[in-house]
Formats: C-alpha cells, sequence, structure tokens
C-alpha cells in the first residue's frame, strides 16, 4: 500500500493539512500538524501570482517569497519532512510556471527524491497533461486533479482519466479562503463522482472549523483544510505551532467522531 | 484574400489552441469548461453570417472604421528614407484599437446570455473601450486596473467611471497590468454562471489569443487593401509596438503570406534591456506559463513572474501573446525593443512633424521607425499601426519633459 493509499484506508476521513512553504517556521509547523493528527500534507509552493487563491493564501505566498524562497527550499523542507515522518504522505500544490521552470522530469524526479508522494497543479487541466504528467508518472508521483462545482457529467471522466491518488473536489466555484458550499450540494458532487471512480474524494474550500470539517467527514473521504491554517501562520508567526496543533486536534477528533 | 499554402502562417493555432510549442489552455478546472464553452459559441458565431454582419455595422457606425491610411509627408521628408505610412487607429472611438476586440466580445457576451462583464486594464484604454461598450449594450462593467496604473492613467480611470463602469484598484504584486490580470481571473472563477472576461489582448488561455487576432485582424484586412488601392503595391515593412501583441497581431495577421512583407513587433525596453527594468518579453524573457497560456515571460531561474518595468502602462505586462512567441521562433517576424526615452523621442517627433499626439505605446514604434526608415530606400514603405492618441498619456509625458501642468 502507498503512504497516500494507507491515509485513506482509515475508518474515518482522512484529515489534509496545507499550509505554504517557506512562509514562518514551516518544519515546526508542519510538525505540529502531524502532532495535532492531520493525516496527509499539502505543502504549497509559494508563486507570485496565485490566481486561484484568495487574500490568505495569496498573502502566505508574498510572506514566503519575500524571505527568498526558492524551488530548492521547497523540495528541502520536503525533504527533512520526509526524514522526520516517514509515514505521512506529502503532496506538492502549486502553479504550473514554477514547476516546469528546470524541465518537468527535473521537477518529477527531484520532488520524487524528497519523498513527495503527489503533485496538484492549479493550471494544468488533464487537456494540458503532456506538461507535466508523464513525467510525475514516471518518478512514481501521483498527478492529483481538481474537480469542482462547474465539472459536468459530460466532463467528468476526462478529469478522472489520469488521475492518481486521490481526487480533490473543490466545493465552490472561487478563489481558496471564501465561504464553504452547502453540504446538500456537497454530499451530491461527492456521490456523483464516486459513481465514476474508485479514487478517495476529498473535498476543501472554506473549510474552517471542527463542525465543518466534520459534516463533511460523514460524506467524502477525506477533508482539505488550507486557509485557516495560512491564517494562523499568518497571525502568529513562529508562535503558530502550538495554534496550529491547537485547531488541528479539534478538526482531527470532530472527523474521527464524524461517522459514529 | 490571399491563398492558404501548406507553409503558411496563418493557420495557427491548432485546435487544442497550441501556436507550435507555445499557447494552450492552463486554466484551473472551474474555468476549463467555461472556456471550453466560449470556444463552441465563438466557433458557432464565427460560421454564422449575422454575427458578422452585427460587427460589421457596429466597426462603420459605431467606432468609425475603415480607419485611414495616411502617408506622413513630412515625417517621411524629416527621416529621408523609406516613406511612413500610418494606420490610423488612434482615430477609432474611444482612442484606441482596443474597441475593435471589445465590440466583438461583447457580441459574443451578449450571444452567450452573459450579463456581467469584467475585464484588466494597463493604459485603462482596453478598460475604457469595455466601458463603451457595456454603456452601449446596458451591461454592468468591473475593471481591475493596477493601482499604480489608476494613478498614470488618470484621465481614463475618470473616463471609465462616466461610462458607468466600477474600477476596482489592485493592491496585489506591484499594482500593474498583471495584478489586474489575476484580479480579473480570480473574479471570473467566483462568478462562472453569469459572467463573460473580455480581455483586452491576443493572450490567456485558447481560444482568446486566437479570437482577439481575428477581431483585430480587421486592421490589417483594412490597411491591405487601403495600400493597394493608394499605391498599388505591398508594404516592405510593418511595424507595430507590442504589450501583449493584439494589434501588431491586428496589423500583421493579414499580411503574414505576403513573403515579401517585413514585420517588426517592438516591446518596451524601458530604462534599458541591460538594466533588467523593461518589459521585453520576447528579447529579455524565457518560455513559461502564466495567465493560461504557455509563451515568453520574464520570470527569474525559479519560476516566479518579474514585474518589468515600462513608462507605458499598455506595455507594462511581463508576458506576451503566445502568437508572437511562434512568430518569433518560425523567424517570421522581427522583435526589437525601445527605451522610455527613445519613446519620448517618438511621441515628440510625431507631434511636430505630422500635428499628432500619439500614445506612449505607438511612439515606441515611431522610434523604431525612424530607425528603419533612415536605412531604407525613398521607394520603400513603411507602414506602422498608429493604435492610439497621447491624451491620456500628457501628465506623464509632462512629468518627463519636466513640465508643471
Ligand atoms: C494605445 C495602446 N497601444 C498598445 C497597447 C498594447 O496592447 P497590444 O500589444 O495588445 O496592442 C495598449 C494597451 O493598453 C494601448 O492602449
Amino acid at each position: 500500500m502507498t503512504r497516500l493509499e494507507s491515509a485513506f484506508s482509515k475508518p474515518h476521513a482522512a484529515f489534509v493539512a496545507f499550509i505554504t512553504a517557506g512562509d514562518g517556521d514551516t518544519a515546526a509547523n508542519l510538525d505540529a500538524l502531524v502532532a495535532g493528527g492531520a493525516n496527509v500534507i499539502e505543502l504549497g509552493m509559494p508563486f507570485t501570482d496565485p490566481m486561484a487563491d484568495g487574500p490568505a493564501i495569496q498573502s502566505a505566498n508574498l510572506r514566503s517569497l519575500a524571505k527568498g524562497t526558492t524551488t530548492q527550499t521547497v523540495l528541502m523542507i520536503a525533504n527533512e519532512f520526509r526524514a522526520r515522518h516517514p509515514d505521512v504522505p506529502l503532496v506538492l500544490m502549486g502553479y504550473a510556471n514554477p514547476m516546469i521552470r528546470r524541465g518537468a522530469q527535473w521537477f518529477a524526479e527531484h520532488a520524487a527524491g524528497a519523498g513527495v508522494d503527489g503533485v496538484i497543479c492549479v493550471d494544468i487541466p488533464p487537456e494540458e497533461d503532456d506538461t507535466l504528467g508523464p513525467a510525475l508518472r514516471a518518478a512514481g508521483i501521483a498527478p492529483i486533479r481538481l474537480s469542482t462545482p462547474t465539472t459536468d457529467a459530460a466532463r467528468l471522466p476526462t478529469v478522472i482519466e489520469g488521475s492518481e491518488g486521490f481526487l480533490y473536489y473543490v466545493s465552490v466555484a472561487g478563489i481558496t479562503g471564501k465561504q464553504q458550499a452547502a453540504i446538500d450540494s456537497i454530499e451530491a458532487n461527492v456521490s456523483r463522482i464516486k459513481q465514476s471512480t474508485d479514487l478517495p474524494v476529498a473535498v476543501g474550500f472554506g473549510v474552517r472549523t471542527p463542525e465543518q470539517a466534520a459534516e463533511i467527514a460523514k460524506v467524502a473521504d477525506g477533508v482539505v483544510v488550507g486557509s485557516a491554517f495560512v491564517d494562523l501562520v499568518g497571525e502568529f508567526g513562529t508562535d503558530a505551532p502550538a495554534k496550529l496543533q491547537e485547531l488541528t486536534s479539534a478538526m482531527a477528533s470532530a472527523i474521527a467522531k464524524a461517522r459514529s | 484574400m490571399n491563398e492558404t499554402t501548406p507553409n503558411s502562417f496563418r493557420t495557427q493555432p491548432d485546435d487544442r489552441g497550441h501556436f507550435g510549442e507555445f499557447g494552450g489552455r492552463y486554466v484551473a478546472e472551474t474555468l476549463m469548461p467555461l472556456i471550453l464553452n466560449l470556444e463552441r459559441e465563438y466557433r458557432a458565431a464565427q460560421a454564422d453570417p449575422a454575427f458578422a454582419a452585427e460587427f460589421d455595422d457596429l466597426l462603420e457606425h459605431y467606432v468609425g472604421r475603415p480607419s485611414p491610411l495616411y502617408f506622413a509627408e513630412r515625417l517621411t521628408e524629416a527621416l529621408g528614407g523609406a516613406q511612413v505610412w500610418f494606420k490610423r487607429d488612434e482615430l477609432n472611438h474611444t482612442g484606441a484599437h482596443k474597441i475593435n476586440n471589445c465590440i466583438g466580445q461583447i457580441l459574443l457576451a451578449k450571444r452567450m446570455g452573459k450579463t456581467r462583464i469584467i475585464a484588466e486594464t494597463g493604459a485603462g484604454q482596453h478598460g475604457v473601450a469595455t466601458a463603451t461598450v457595456c454603456a452601449r449594450f446596458g451591461l454592468p462593467c468591473i475593471v481591475y486596473m493596477g493601482a499604480e496604473d489608476v494613478k498614470r492613467q488618470s484621465p481614463n480611470v475618470f473616463r471609465m467611471k462616466l461610462l458607468g463602469a466600477e474600477v476596482v484598484p489592485v493592491t496585489s504584486g506591484r499594482g500593474t497590468l498583471k495584478d489586474a490580470m489575476n484580479d480579473a481571473l480570480r473574479d471570473w472563477v467566483a462568478n462562472v454562471h453569469d459572467t463573460f472576461y473580455i480581455i483586452g489582448t491576443a493572450a490567456g488561455p485558447h481560444p482568446y489569443p486566437e479570437m482577439v487576432r481575428n477581431f483585430q485582424s480587421v486592421i490589417g484586412t483594412e490597411a491591405r487593401a487601403q495600400m493597394l488601392e493608394r499605391t498599388e503595391r505591398l508594404p516592405d515593412l510593418l511595424v507595430a509596438c507590442i504589450g501583449g501583441g493584439s494589434n501588431a497581431l491586428g496589423l500583421f495577421h493579414p499580411f503574414l503570406d505576403d513573403t515579401d512583407v517585413k514585420m517588426l513587433g517592438v516591446e518596451a525596453a524601458g530604462h534599458g534591456l541591460e538594466t533588467g527594468e523593461h518589459n521585453a518579453s520576447l528579447l529579455g524573457g524565457s518560455p513559461g506559463i502564466l495567465h493560461g497560456n504557455k509563451t515568453y515571460l520574464l520570470q527569474d531561474e525559479n519560476g516566479q513572474i518579474d514585474e518589468g518595468y515600462s513608462i507605458s502602462a499598455g506595455l507594462d505586462y511581463p508576458g506576451i501573446g503566445p502568437e508572437h512567441a511562434w512568430l518569433k521562433e518560425s523567424g517570421r517576424v522581427e522583435y526589437t525593443a525601445v527605451t522610455d526615452e527613445q519613446a519620448l523621442e517618438g511621441f515628440q517627433l510625431l507631434c511636430r512633424t505630422e500635428g499628432i499626439i500619439p500614445a506612449l505605446e505607438p511612439s515606441h514604434a515611431v522610434h523604431a521607425v525612424a530607425e528603419r526608415a533612415k536605412q531604407m530606400s525613398e521607394d520603400q514603405i513603411i507602414l506602422m499601426n498608429l493604435c492610439g492618441r497621447g491624451d491620456k498619456d500628457i501628465f506623464t509625458v509632462a512629468e518627463k519633459l519636466g513640465v508643471e501642468m
């Protein structure tokens, strides 16, 4: 079983936690997320032009870049995380340009070498899979795709074809950090997607509280939380780990209890 | 019309929107179904004679086309070389070529039943043109404009407001065109059901680069016919400035298969290519992915986008339309870059020799024309796209010339 497969084989939904690499004390922040009970880590690669992100993650990207974060920094953070946490799956999330800058193959091989399990590239749709997908698969990294409320039944098979690891259902048409969608619409969409694929379906965008996380954990295979953590890093800086662990624990126990 | 030969330069892009290795559709999944639908709707509109008829009618009676083809006699004399001719798109309603494209896109928006229009703008010319067509068709209009550009193009900000548009100053990044485009894309993902995004240049995800080029091709199609009628020959050299590249493609595209016609695209060299403070994506950048397409970008070794710089807000963009990236690599079009200072010289030269105050964007092209004309003979013809007028720029120019207003 791969690390991602075991994370999605627990009796409860997998808890997927996102923070931006190079923002705050990233190693300590990641350790806090794991200690609090996150099952999968999504590590954001900062980009100057994060078109799909709201103000929280935009600011995190800028804070990180202002500190001089490079692609090498991100890979080093990943590599050190892997050494500390051999069993926790790690997914890189970001935009195409930094990923392909030195060539798709360079990126895929170095990410694999750093112990990365999956890559989510926001602005490479299935239609442009050639740009990065083949290099990731050759390196043994799962290309994780996004499905959205605008992905209709006719298009869904295109998104699923070539996806690996899990499918990320973005519950609102919009940017990160805004409101959450209504739970019945999430439930309907998740069950629609699950009719077409055996991949686990994780749901994110706008999840900020343990209550919201628990609602989603009842109907999906995974819950993704990002802006809420990123906001804590922005607000508390080097004091963020304690806050992150507190919120993660509350969410993890809500998720663990959700299906009982 | 030209024949389309197997070696034609006029058959791009392919059906996935690729111009060679450039172009494509690099957008978030939320937008992907929308741009696929946009492409279907655009193809249907292209096949509908009523769409073309309405477009042509508005261009004639509302925009004021065809724009004149003008022989610049005194400038030609002053330069002492090739004859200089201008395609006078600065005489269009709203003062630039941008309106040609906006008419096309608003007709498409209407056809698709969209009820809310968004746009990005740099110099404000595209914002004004979008606000104008929105007023004309009674649709609400939101224009994203970098906070820095709001300052340096204040006359256009007021124009947009007069026309009923909401202007949203964008403070992310350095507050210029790139950042405005990011925020327009963010608006679009959040308002997919009712919103049409009118992109102002031949860039962005497919089908925008092709669609904008086609709407702007009215410039070159008219100019080619006018030139043949007036001089019974084609020009030797076409010259146009390049921000995203729409006015240049509009002029160039109908001539691409006329093998004797050379073409020169003029990028903004800002303080000079060697200073790193410029917007010459082709001459000083490298291939990458931004704003929906693969193209030449100003970027660092980690793929982070550089801000770039130009005196001219309309050229202040760190990317370029993907068709130009392909035309450069294929060798069909030559590209050069002109500094702020040289553009200011071009600006003043045209004011004094021809009584035409050009926008700062085409002032870059005027400088390149002046250089080339001197090296060419009197029986040769240069045709430049005079794509915008300079009213919006007089405050910037006054400041640079040390004049208090
Ligand atoms: C007068 C004028 N010329 C040129 C441009 C640059 O755009 P493009 O390269 O698409 O023609 C602008 C953009 O605002 C403009 O206002």
